[in-house]
This record gives structure tokens, sequence and C-alpha cells, in this order.
């Protein structure tokens, strides 16, 4: 139903405080069997307002969640096009992601020697997705009090966009490794959540989609590949809640 | 411990394409055969279904079909002198697990070599003199000509309910067909794909140029289709989630679809999953493998199964693998040119293309099948004359939707930033407007590209990894920046909005981005044992029993994705097997 992800966002809203160990134990599949059907209207309202719920995080700290708020509101701001990634739940789509088996290493080789190599043969680090961003993110905000004197989250929105690209261009200096490979974990990430089924969180309300014009699911265009042939296609997009 | 079971006829290890189809003919054979798959069983009734399977970020980003490499990956190193470090997430190539193989998540592009890449070698001597290939272009002719093997692919083609038009039919030249195609006995199975906007985008401006285009040959049915084993394909639904998926819709070519159904039903036929085979159990003296070992991933526990006839029909890296740890053939030396297992690995040359962006088409390019599109080949092979351009070989071309599903793909004109206000309006914009045309070059054999075991990293089972020691050499460069003009030309032919300036492979082999999952050779084919690992029935030169399959028989990769040939090879393989070797079990070759 389309309605699963609303009831879900309401009910662990209520649940407690962010990263209690109350909240970290409830699985969204059982809150989401827990809560009983709400009134259809409520559900709209929820929906479409400005301020989506807090949800409770699973692994981020509640600084490493600033941050990621802050950051990925500066790649993806809220315009015409589309909310802020944060407001279409792009940071509770990461926490979920570095909470998971892939933020805890699944299909990752992990075994050493761990040595530098050249960019081409890849990722390199004995870190875990989860652990990669932890000292990323702590990275990030000790350079961002040696250069402006506050953490990340606390700075102005034109600091953060400068700061951002002086990431990307590698002019922050990280021990470890470089401000360049954490800015692009981050990027990748961040467009991840924005653009995949809203099931893992972000692309909340299909917002990613809409401002595309991707029309998701079911996808079944046997019929449609011949009678939309040049024409734009003007179905409301739909995700896996609406088939489930 | 190791328990040791009872002899069966014959064992597969892999079943994916090959293993399928093989223990497929043994079977109707008469033989009892038994498959050993490392990985699990999935169908298209419980595992590929609406709403699960269209998911971009579960199935292309989280890789639910691919080999697990927490487990087992391979090593990469640049040149002999480098030190190789594991590939430790894939992004390169994504080979697959389970039921099926690779063969499940294709996009079922199913082509044919042209007559001339049957007999590589012979044909640039011929045509070039005998001192035009250099010394370290170790490219040879496969065992098997075109004409030969022609039978196999069209069965091949039938078995997957390939789509398409034949350009070449007994020899006559049948327009918007591929003209430079060898000459095939019959029509595909299947009519081409649905048209789309960026095909006949592309189609129209190839014609101007005097090219040739045509819709490619695609295991994606077009119509509802019963193959040759009774088998029912659905028809293409152009849903976008082809390649990195498995299909809903049963339309694509895969072996769960074409071959599966009717071997699982066959009671000479056991299907053991989670096995994960170690070792191959090598007579020397009597140059047989007597039986395959596997450990059961479920378990841990070890068993060692002996068989008549072994297929070793994994992927390439592992077929390569089990040769080498169990000592069969002479590992390759690239120092001396001696040896022969590991030699010729190759790849495929993408990456090329350019974006055309349209303002006032609408492209839709999330409805669209896995091999959808318009094709060109006049700069394939040697479809073009090479004399005096420093390379050989070409690229088969193909326009189409760029984009679709969005974490994949959000083409933006060039300038545009990767982030912020610009990159959203850029994206809106352009998201359904952009037609791509890419060009797949060659990759032919090069000295120092081979495979071979590596010093310092294991696998789960602690064997060594496969070390590839690999790069792009000087005929792939030439020849992608000669493609790169070629797609140039036919997105000014298109006259769009905005074209991008062609992107062509340059610079180190990166395994991050994703390039082709072609790989090949290791254990290539060929006329006798001091230059290939198995002759012209894929029967190990070392032991008469064993049979390897797939790509890593290849000398060298013709520009075209392999799996058309390497289903043809199987049956031409597994017809040797049943009609020869089973009446009189011995080489089918004399060195």
């Amino acid at each position: 139903m389309a309605d699963d992800a609303i009831p879900r966002r309401r009910f662990l809203a209520g649940a407690g405080a962010a990263g209690t160990a109350v909240a970290t134990a409830l699985a969204p599949t059982i809150a989401a069997q827990a809560e009983p059907a709400p009134a259809k209207a409520a559900a709209v309202e929820t929906a479409t307002s400005a301020e989506p719920p807090p949800e409770p995080l699973l692994t981020l700290t509640a600084a490493e969640h600033a941050f990621i708020v802050a950051a990925i509101d500066v790649l993806i701001p809220a315009d015409e096009l589309s909310p802020s990634a944060s407001e279409c739940g792009v940071a509770t789509f990461i926490d979920r992601q570095l909470a998971g088996a892939w933020g805890n290493g699944a299909h990752l080789y992990r075994q050493g020697p761990f040595l530098k190599g050249p960019p081409e043969l890849g990722y390199q680090l004995a870190l875990s997705p989860r652990e990669f961003f932890r000292a990323g993110i702590a990275a990030a905000n000790e350079w961002s009090r040696k250069t402006y004197g506050k953490d990340f989250d606390r700075l102005p929105e034109q600091d953060r966009e400068t700061a951002l690209h002086a990431l990307e261009e590698n002019k922050a200096t990280f021990a470890g490794f470089s401000s360049a490979m954490f800015f692009n974990a981050l990027l990748t990430i961040t467009m991840e959540g924005f653009f995949s089924d809203p099931i893992y969180g972000g692309n909340r309300n299909l917002a990613g989609w809409k401002m595309v014009g991707y029309p998701g699911l079911p996808a079944t265009y046997r019929e449609h590949i011949k009678t939309y042939f040049g024409k734009k296609y003007d179905q409301p997009p739909q995700s896996i809640a609406d088939f489930s | 411990m190791t328990t040791t079971l009872k002899e069966i006829d014959a064992v597969v290890i892999g079943v994916g394409w090959t293993g399928s189809i093989l223990a497929r003919e043994l079977t109707k054979a008469g033989l009892n055969v038994v498959g050993l798959e490392r990985g699990p069983k999935r169908t298209s009734r419980e595992d590929y279904t609406i709403p699960r399977i269209r998911d971009d970020l579960r199935f292309a980003w989280r890789d639910e079909l691919f080999q697990d490499t927490q487990l087992e990956t391979v090593s990469l190193r640049h040149s002999p002198s480098d030190t190789a470090l594991p590939i430790r997430r894939l992004g390169s190539f994504l080979p697959g697990t389970g039921v099926g193989g690779a063969g499940t998540h294709w996009a079922g592009i199913t082509w044919r070599l042209l007559p001339s890449d049957h007999e590589l070698r012979s044909h640039l001597t011929q045509r070039y003199g005998k001192d035009a290939i250099p010394g370290e272009m170790t490219i040879a002719d496969y065992p098997v000509s075109y004409a030969e093997l022609e039978p196999f692919y069209d069965h091949f083609e039938k078995i997957a309910g390939i789509s398409g038009k034949a350009g070449n039919l007994r020899g006559k030249s049948v327009e918007g067909g591929n003209v430079f195609e060898g000459p095939r006995e019959n029509e595909y199975p299947n009519p081409p794909l649905a048209p789309t906007m960026a095909g006949e985008l592309t189609e129209r401006a190839a014609k101007t140029l005097g090219y040739h285009p045509f819709p490619g040959p695609a295991a994606n049915a077009s119509e509802p289709y019963t193959n040759p084993e009774g088998v029912t394909l659905g028809a293409c639904q152009y849903c976008g989630h082809c390649e990195r998926f498995g299909c809903e819709a049963n339309a694509k070519g895969t072996p769960d679809v074409c071959i599966l159904p009717v071997l699982l039903a066959d009671n000479r036929f056991e299907l053991r999953t989670h096995a994960y085979v170690k070792e191959l159990v090598y007579d020397r003296a009597a140059r047989k493998v007597t039986a395959v070992r596997y450990v059961d991933t479920r378990s841990g526990e070890e068993y060692e199964q002996p068989a008549g006839i072994i297929i070793l029909g994994a992927y390439v890296f592992n077929n390569v693998l089990l040769m080498l740890t169990s000592g069969i053939g002479e590992p390759y030396d690239f120092r001396t040119g001696k040896g022969v297992v590991g030699k010729n690995y190759c790849y495929q040359v993408t990456g090329n293309s350019v974006t055309a962006f349209f303002a006032d088409k609408e492209i839709n390019p999330f409805m669209q099948a896995g091999s959808s599109g318009i094709y060109v080949d006049d700069f394939n092979g040697d479809n073009f004359d090479h004399a005096g351009l420093g390379f050989f070989g070409g690229a088969w071309i193909r326009g189409s939707g760029a984009g679709g599903r969005p974490i994949t793909g959000r083409p933006v004109p060039p300038g545009t930033p990767r982030w912020g206000r610009q990159w959203k309006q850029a994206t809106a914009t352009w998201y359904n407007h952009a037609v791509s045309i890419t060009g797949s070059c060659c990759n032919y054999a090069h000295r120092e590209n081979f495979l071979d075991l590596d010093p310092t990293y294991k696998d789960a089972l602690g064997r060594p990894l496969i070390r590839m020691t690999y790069n792009f050499r000087e005929n792939d460069l030439k020849c992608a920046a000669y493609i790169g003009e070629v797609l140039a030309r036919i997105g000014r032919a298109m006259n769009p909005t905005i074209l991008s300036a062609p992107a062509v492979r340059r610079g180190n082999y990166n395994v991050v981005p994703y390039q082709s999952t072609h790989n090949t050779g290791g254990t290539m084919m060929g006329a006798d044992p001091k230059s290939s690992v198995v002759n012209r029935y894929l029967q190990a030169w070392d032991a008469d029993n064993l049979f390897v399959m797939g790509a890593s028989v290849f000398p060298q990769n013709a520009s075209y994705n392999p799996t058309g040939l390497v289903g043809a090879l199987a049956y031409w393989s597994a017809r040797a097997i049943t009609t020869s070797y089973l009446k009189s079990p011995g080489p089918l070759v004399h060195a």
C-alpha cells in the first residue's frame, strides 16, 4: 500500500528519542506492523508537511547526523524542483545503509595486507563503509574547526558550500585518506538515497523521481513503448510500496 | 575429512549457461550428471517478481546477484613489475553466482563473431603482410571456423530466443540487418525489438553518413516464443531493468528460463547448490581428472565426487584458478612466452561514448530492453581498411536512450556541476532528452596481459586469488581514439541541441567504474598443446576427460560480447562429446 511508509515514520517518531536503545531495537518492519491504520487525512497531511518528523537513528551519532544533514542539503538543496535531501529522507537512508549489511562490509574483500595503491586499483582501506564514514566525518569536522573555528554543521550556508568544494578538490587535509575520496563517497550515497526506492528511507514522496520524470514501477511498457514513442510519459510515479 | 561419493558419469562445475547446456546435452545422451553450483538457486517465480525486482539499489548497486567479494575476488597489477592488490569491491566487471550464473543478470546482446575474427591471425597476415602484427600482440586463430560453428550459433540463438534481423542470409545481403555478418542459414527466431526514439535518431544519422544501421541481436524476446526445448519465453516488457537484474517476464534468454526447466525435470540430472568446487583431482600419468573436490558452504563439509567426464563451466577466473591449483597444463610465463594456462587474458575496451541532448525530443530512456537501440558495425573487426591506422580491430557501435534508472544514469550536458542547484536544474531538464552512442572495442591479446596465482592474497577456501596482470595497450588506446571520432561523427549527424565531446578510454585500466563483464582467455583453445590449453572441441590437451567451457577458451576478444560464441562453442563441444568421445573416450585431436 502507498501509505505504508507514512505510518511507519509516525510510529518511529513517537517511539523515543533519536539514538536510544529502544528506538534502535525497533526494526522498521515490526514498527509498520505494530502501527494501526491511520486516518487517510492524517497521512496526507504528514506527507505534504514541509518539516518531516524526526526519525530515530540506527547508527549515526547526533554529531554525525548533524554533519550529514548539513552536507547533503548543500549537495541537494531545496528549491522549486524538490525539497532538500534531508527533507527527502536521505539522512535516514544513509543511517540505515551504514547500519546494515553494506555498511558493515558485505561484498567487500577485507583480507590484508592493506597497502596503498594507485586509485585505479580501487578501495584499499581496512575500513567498512560505516567505519569510513565515521573517520571521514570526524576528519571533515576537524578540518572545519581548524579552518572556520567551528564544526561543519554550524557554518553559514555559503561557507558550507565552499567547504564541500574544498573537500571535493582535495584542498582539505585528512589523515589516512584524501578528502576527495570521502567527498565522493558522500556524494554517491546521497544520490543513491535521493533516487532509490523509498523503502530504504530516502526519495520520500518520490521527490527524486518526480524531479526527473522517472515513473518507477511497475515498468511494464510493452504497449507504452509504442503509444509513447516520442511523447512525454505522463503517468505519476509509483514505488515498491504501491505494489506491496 | 573428505567424504567420497559414488562415481557419476559426468560432473558439471558451475550451473550457468555452459553448465546448463552441457548437462542438458549429456543427460539427453543418457548420462547421469551432477551439477555443482557454489551459489543458491533462484527462480523467476520466487526471486524476480514485481515489485521486488524493480530495485536499482539492491540489484545494481548492492550486488545482490553477483559473486561475493567477501569470499573471493581477483587481484590486479598493471605490469609485471608492480605489486598486485585485491579488487576489494566489484566495479569494472560483475561475475554472477548462483544457478544461472552471470547468465541471469546479463543484458542479452548476443553476437556471432565475424568470419575474419575466427581466423584473426591468418586474416590479418594475409591482408596486411606477415610483419604487420606486432610481436607482443599474441593473437591467434580460433581453431574452429565460422562456417563450422554456424549451425551451433544458430542453435544457441534458437534456445535463447534471440530477436533481431539477419543481414546476410546464405550469402545474400539483406538491407536493414547487419550486412557485415557472416552468412546465416536462418533468420533470427524472433523479430527485432520495438523501435525507440534513440534508435530512430541513430539510424537516421548513420544512414546519412552512408553506414549500415541495424537492430541489435537481443536475448530479450520481442514476442512470446517457444524454444526447441519446448520452453516458452514471455514477451519483453521494456522495463529498463535488464543488466544486473533477473527478468520477471521470463523474456530474457537465461539458463533459468531456457534450459533449466527441462534439465531439472530430468531425473538423470542432480543439482547440488552451495557446492563450492575447490580442486580437480588430477591423475597426471593417466591424463585424466578422476574426481572433483568441493565444499558444502552450508556445513563446511568436504566431498570428493568421482566422475567419468568433467565439465569445467565456471567463470573465466575460476576456470583458470582450478587449472592452476590442480596442476593441469603448463602455467604461462610471460618472459619466455612458454606455457599456456593464464595466457592471452583479454577484456573489452568500452567507455567510448558521446551523449547527444535534444531539447525537443522525448527519449523515455526508462522504456527499453537490455539490447534496445540501433547498432552500426561499419567500424568493427576488419570491416574497414586498417592500412596506416596503427591498430587492428574495431568496435560495435550502439545508439540508445541514455540513463533510465536514475541511480544508475542521469545524463547532463558537459560542464554541469556534480551537485547543487545547477546540477538539479540540468538533471531535471535533460533526464528525458539524451541519447548515448557507445563503441565497445575489441581487446587483442598482449604478451604481458595474463593471469596467474597471487603470491599474497587468498580466497575463503585458502586458495591463492587469481592475479591479473593487465593494462590497456597501444592497440586498445588507438582503437578507442579512432572509434571516438566515429561516434562524434554520428553524434553531429544527429544534429542535437548539445553534443558532448567523445569520451574515449585512456590511461591505466581502472577497476572502479563498470566497463564490461566480458573477461576472456586464460585457457585458450588452439591447434596444438604448445600454444593452447584446450583443443578445438574444448577438450583439455592434458586430460582427455576434462572439457573447459566459456570465454576462458577465447584466444582473444573480438569486440563482440561473448555469450553468443560461448553458447555456440558449448553446443559444438557437447556434440563432439556425445557423438565421438562417448564412443571412444580419448583425445579427440591428436597432437
